[in-house]
């Protein structure tokens, strides 16, 4: 069985294991690349008490589908997995998760770089946080989209 | 002009204000005809879609641009910027 390239979950995902199941014994592969984003206990001055997430069920995972398929087009790699989190988080929690693999280091770095700055500006996904002075959204960064255009992408997301 | 049944959906703060969606019938050729027809309903529309506002929109789970065309059955999200990973 061929194992999806992106959930969208509210379980927490073992790293270990998704890369596992990504590499599957594939012996091409010689470089394995991944990131884990985590609930930070601070955000803009003030402290985070609990996170929540909410996403746009069925676009998510086409975009997300999308931007691997753009990975795949860019970069030489073999393959590669997202997994993200949505619902209610604390600090510490992981939120979400890339994976890349390919022959050589550089292509997995690249292409984990390329997913997460995709991600963080075209991925239907919105953050709430708890603090001591009520419940807020959290604003977009302009600096996320500046790092998309590094690959030559607009991202008019902030 | 051809009116056109649109499937409006709302995500966060845009949610928060104007609830989870509609199904509209229409006769806007576009998003930004779209838009404007919610704002010129006046209050809570007008200033959750507000033009000036960061409000993005994806057309069919696509982003897309205010000139994007509709068709018949579209389904049109409004929302804040996107802040995942």
């Amino acid at each position: 069985m061929i194992s999806p390239r992106v959930s969208v979950q509210t379980e927490d995902f073992d790293l270990q294991r998704e890369i596992s199941a990504l590499h599957a014994d594939d012996r091409r592969v010689g470089a394995v690349c991944s990131f884990i984003g985590t609930v930070r206990d601070r955000n803009d001055g003030s402290d985070v008490a609990s996170m929540e997430l909410e996403h746009y069920p069925g676009m998510t995972e086409q975009s997300i589908e999308t931007m691997i398929d753009a990975a795949h087009a860019r970069f030489d790699i073999l393959g590669a997995r997202v997994v993200h989190r949505v619902g209610l988080l604390q600090p510490l929690d992981q939120i979400m998760m890339v994976a890349v693999i390919s022959a050589h280091r550089g292509q997995s770095f690249q292409a984990c770089e390329f997913l997460m700055d995709y991600l963080k500006t075209q991925a239907p996904f919105w953050k709430k946080e708890q603090t001591p002075e009520g419940a807020r959204w959290v604003d977009a960064r302009v600096a996320d989209d500046a790092a998309l255009s590094r690959w030559g992408i607009e991202a008019s997301n902030a | 002009m051809t009116q056109k049944t649109i499937q409006i959906r709302y995500f966060a703060s845009v949610r928060e204000v104007l609830g989870s969606g509609e199904t509209l019938s229409t006769g806007a050729a576009t998003l930004q005809e779209l838009r404007d027809e919610l704002i010129a309903r006046g209050e809570p529309h007008a200033g959750a879609l507000a033009r000036g506002k960061a409000v993005r929109m994806a057309l069919d789970k696509v982003m897309s641009n205010e000139g994007a065309q509709l068709a018949d059955r579209s389904e049109v999200a409004f929302f804040p910027p996107v802040t995942g990973g």
